[in-house]
């Protein structure tokens, strides 16, 4: 059996009344079709992420639900109401977009008020309300008349969320805001867009290519794949329950062994010429891969209880802080084995050692 | 080798004596032919022509008295009409272009996609042919009997009155030459308004005119600032345009200048009415570029 095929699971939503549905949605683009039949309810006051690589459709996606672009097929609900042909200007929705779009030829100031502009709010109103949201952005009140394009990137970053919240939509989108930004930088963005996500109590969706900021923040994650949503649930359940040997990939460093059932019904694989206690195998399982995180395997001492256990050779070694990661060659097959940094492998470089996990610590997913 | 030779390089001398004389940096040094070449042809002949405006009329030397004689003939006399023939036509012209070529802009950036080549390539070959040929091209069609009132004689038996000769054959003929000019700036600019900006003010509620007004004409303003100077400066300065369409039927300011120079044999009031084009379009132009530094709009400073 193929476990891709069981398609995706929505599970975290809890108790939330849904906000917005995706129905059958594809898009094409001319015999292109990047999205491909979504399905997808998200929840009042969620935050979702939506996690694939470059062209996966995760941005035609947003600018669907945003109204920028228009499904092929399917419907698009917003509380209920088929919102397909609602233009985006009158969407209760607003989107932050990945080069931020700001208003070059606009203050700061300009570029915050600008939605309320559009409404017609008075002068004295925009202003206090600019300031309002300037503050609690943590942008200094001075920087109202500033050039825009004066700020920083991250300072950029708060005066288009500020925009987008002067808007005052129910739901804010993301596209992938935080990509141009450096580590240390985007790592507190983060958090501050979660703190911003809790303060407003709206409805965050949010892109990115990378599942480590998508677990920081999100309530759940759906992970996309060619057009197509592959997997969703809580960030708990995308790391411990990966549905295919894509989602477990993306999430990072893991090891990946493609198995195959042999004639004693066994798990097995050719390359390692090795047999596999996994957990149990779903019924129909032909062939597929066992995923093995680096913290669950160990470097085994003899008297370890190990149920799977495998010889090789320590090539290398990485100092990643609090751990350290080792790299341990078992014929071709290269695998990755952590440790706490208190408990360092004693051995050098190029020792015969052995590996092992438990059954339970290993996931088996199909193709 | 490399320290012993250092030294030597910075202590080299100009190898011209004047060079050293006028103790010149290497810099300035070698932009002095540049300016030699720009003083000799462009400053000079400027210079000249202002000082001819102060020689006596009908004169050829500029060694007479200066006078202020031509200055005060056009003053009182009615050339102020060929000055407001010329400027009007110009900015008749300027706004119908500016009209005609956005839209056209705009599809060439956003709509026309890989057809916007082709397009622009075909808005360029009317250049590859002098400009009389093509208003005589003109003449051809809107004649009696030319293309246009000859096809609709034979085809429907309809005889009209040709439209040559009038004002707005001569606004039609400066639209038609004047047309790349205002175009290729103004597509240049329109192509600089990026589209997640557009889409993020619609996004932000803004209407499809709030758009455009808020975001397109704003962030595409240099190019069409530009595309308005160029125009609007050949446009004042256009001449076949009136004397073939127009069939001199109005007389514009480059005409009056010509004429003084050649027919009138009257170099010094020519010259004086240079002067005074020169003035008022350099004021304009001026005004402009204060109104709309470019690069304010684009924020960079």
């Amino acid at each position: 059996m193929d476990c891709t095929q069981e398609g995706p699971v929505s599970r975290g939503m809890n108790t939330r009344t849904p906000v917005i549905e995706l129905r059958q949605i594809t898009k094409s683009f001319g015999s292109f079709t990047a999205v491909h039949t979504i399905d997808l309810v998200i929840g009042e006051g969620e935050f979702f992420t939506i996690v694939g690589p470059s062209g996966s459709g995760k941005t035609t996606v947003l600018r669907m639900l945003a109204g920028l672009e228009t499904p092929t097929s399917g419907d698009i609900l917003l509380r209920g109401k088929r919102i397909n042909d609602v233009p985006a200007n009158r969407r209760p929705t607003c989107m932050v977009f990945q080069s931020l779009a700001l208003f070059p030829h606009r203050t700061v100031g300009e570029n915050i008020e600008f939605p309320l502009k559009i409404r017609d709010v008075s002068k004295a109103d925009r202003k206090a309300r600019a300031l309002q949201l300037m503050e609690q952005l943590r942008l200094p009140a001075d920087y109202y008349g500033k050039n825009v394009t004066k700020c920083s990137g991250g300072e950029r970053q708060r005066v288009a969320l500020a925009r987008a919240l002067a808007y005052n939509p129910d739901i804010l989108f993301f596209d992938e805001p935080l990509s141009a930004i450096d580590y240390k930088l985007r790592k507190t963005l983060e958090k501050e867009l979660k703190d911003i996500h809790r303060e407003t109590g709206k409805t965050f969706i949010y892109i990115t290519h990378s599942l480590e900021e998508a677990m920081v923040m999100s309530d759940r994650i759906g992970v996309m794949r060619q057009g197509r949503l592959v997997q969703v649930g809580t960030p708990n359940e995308i790391y411990t329950a990966p549905n295919s040997k894509f989602v477990s990939e993306f999430i990072g460093d893991v090891n990946i062994i493609p198995v195959a059932i042999n004639g004693t019904g066994k798990l097995h694989s050719a390359e390692l010429g090795a047999e596999f206690t996994s957990p149990p195998i779903p019924a129909g399982f032909r062939s597929g891969h066992l995923v093995v995180r680096p913290e669950s395997i160990r470097i085994v001492e003899r008297s370890d209880s190990a149920e799977n256990r495998l010889s090789g050779r320590l090539y290398n070694e990485y100092a990643l802080g609090s751990r350290i990661q080792y790299q341990v060659r078992v014929g071709e097959q290269v695998f990755i084995v952590e440790r706490l940094r208190q408990q360092a492998f004693q051995g050098g470089i190029d020792s015969e050692v052995q590996i092992g996990w438990n059954a339970r610590d290993s996931i088996l997913v199909g193709d | 080798m490399a320290e012993a030779s250092a030294p030597a390089i910075a202590t080299r001398q100009p190898r011209f004596v004047i060079l050293r004389w006028l103790k010149l940096r290497p810099g300035a040094a070698h932009a002095l032919p540049v300016i030699a070449f720009l003083l000799i042809g462009f400053a000079a002949p400027l210079a000249w022509v202002i000082m001819f405006s102060f020689m006596p009329e009908r004169s050829f030397s500029l060694l007479n008295e200066p006078t202020l004689d031509n200055y005060v003939t056009i003053f009182s006399g009615t050339t102020y009409r060929s000055f407001l023939w010329s400027l009007g036509l110009a900015a008749v012209t300027v706004i119908l272009l500016a009209l005609i070529c956005y839209p056209i802009a705009y599809g060439l950036t956003r709509v026309f996609g890989r057809w916007s080549t082709l397009l622009t390539l075909l808005f360029t070959i009317p250049l590859f042919v002098s400009e009389n040929v093509r208003l005589y091209g003109w003449i051809l069609f809107f004649i009696k009997n030319g293309v246009m009132l000859g096809t609709l004689k034979s085809l429907f038996g309809y005889e009209g009155e040709t439209w040559l000769f009038t004002e707005g054959m001569i606004v039609l003929g400066m639209v038609y030459v004047y047309m790349p000019f205002m175009l290729f700036p103004m597509t240049l600019g329109v192509s600089m308004v990026p589209n997640e900006t557009r889409d993020a003010a619609f996004d932000l509620g803004a209407s499809r005119w709030q758009v455009f007004k808020e975001v397109d004409l704003p962030l595409a303003m240099p190019g069409i600032v530009i595309g308005f100077l160029l125009s609007f400066v050949l446009a004042v300065g256009a001449l076949v345009e009136a004397k073939v369409l127009g069939g001199q039927r109005v007389i514009p300011i480059v005409h009056e200048i010509e004429l003084a120079f050649t027919y009138a044999q009257n170099w010094p009031l020519g010259a004086a009415l240079a002067v005074l084009l020169m003035l008022v379009v350099g004021t304009l132009v001026m005004l402009v570029l204060r109104r709309f530094d470019l690069d304010t709009i684009l924020g960079r400073r």
